[in-house]
């Protein structure tokens, strides 16, 4: 099965190695991404530090969600605003200059937030993940698309098989949910950017 | 890797998120930094969901979360074309029509 190939290349020492190197990349591009002037160059730096999320995803067994964040964020999203910022600036480097003053600090907020949130990390002691647990079993194999696909029906087979008498709901209702405001958004989005009328001076 | 080598991740990316958001006056800019927080949190689901028993709820909530910014971003973008529209302009402190 290629879910034991997929399981012995994360467990390999290749595998701590490489989620350092898409780590670095993902925070190294996200700083990127704030310190950028131009909003060409933050896209930029966004595609990247969302596609090394991507990656980390993906040592992380959950390749269907990996798949999905390269689909939807950096094929989808990201075009979305590409195409604003097209449509919204005079020139392609277009410069909203902040302040000097602001900048600095921006980076004391931000370094002093960041010890906080990593205080507060470090402070806590996660559980172990049970070796008899079952779902944390079926994630670990990292062929996640069947049982995503069940829970998105709204069966659970791996919770299910668990505890036996007691179904677990699944996630068909928000399923359609999320459909359904997908639908609206469509609608709502393409009523609300038709071309009406522009400002006198164009 | 551990789980908080994970959390460290969506931290660094929550954070550059926030100071994105707080700092960057092109409208565009901020949208981005909304990505960023997102992400970050979807980091956060992830790990969880394979170092803890959490299971497949961490990555299907994940999913959502990716949608939903689908969803935030074609909106916002609209917002922010009409925006470009009515003032000519992208920075977001020209919107002071409603202030007191």
């Amino acid at each position: 099965m290629s879910s034991t190939l997929m399981l012995s290349a994360a467990a390999a020492p290749g595998g701590s190695v490489l989620f350092v190197i898409f780590a670095l990349v993902a925070c190294l591009c996200a700083v990127a991404v704030v310190a950028a002037q131009t909003v060409v160059r933050m896209a930029f730096w966004l595609v990247l530090s969302l596609g090394s999320t991507a990656a980390l995803f993906f040592l992380a067994d959950a390749d269907f969600v990996g798949a999905a964040q390269l689909l939807i964020y950096v094929g989808g999203t990201l075009v979305l605003l590409v195409f604003g910022v097209m449509l919204t600036a005079s020139g392609p480097y277009l410069k909203i200059a902040t302040s000097p003053g602001e900048i600095i600090l921006g980076a004391v907020v931000a370094l002093l937030f960041l010890c906080v949130v990593v205080a507060s990390i470090s402070g806590v002691s996660w559980p172990e993940p049970q070796v008899s647990d079952v779902g944390a079993l079926q994630t670990t194999a990292g062929n996640t698309l069947r049982p995503l696909g069940l829970a998105f029906l709204g069966t659970r087979p791996d919770q299910d098989l668990a505890d036996g008498d007691q179904l677990s709901p699944g996630y068909l209702l928000p399923f359609e949910i999320v459909s359904i405001h997908l639908l609206v958004v469509l609608i709502g989005a393409a009523y609300l950017a038709r071309a009406k009328r522009r400002a006198v001076g164009t | 890797m551990s789980l908080s080598a994970y959390l460290l991740v969506g931290a660094v990316l929550f954070v550059c998120g926030i100071v994105c958001m707080a700092t960057k006056r092109n409208g565009i800019g901020v949208l981005m930094g909304v990505e960023l927080v997102l992400n970050g949190a979807n980091v956060n689901f992830v790990a969880f969901s394979k170092y803890t028993q959490l299971g497949l709820d961490g990555q299907i909530i994940s999913l959502f979360v990716i949608v939903l910014a689908a969803a935030e971003a074609a909106v916002a973008l609209a917002i922010a074309l009409n925006f470009y529209n009515n003032h000519l302009t992208i920075d977001v402190d020209r919107a002071n029509k409603l202030k007191g």
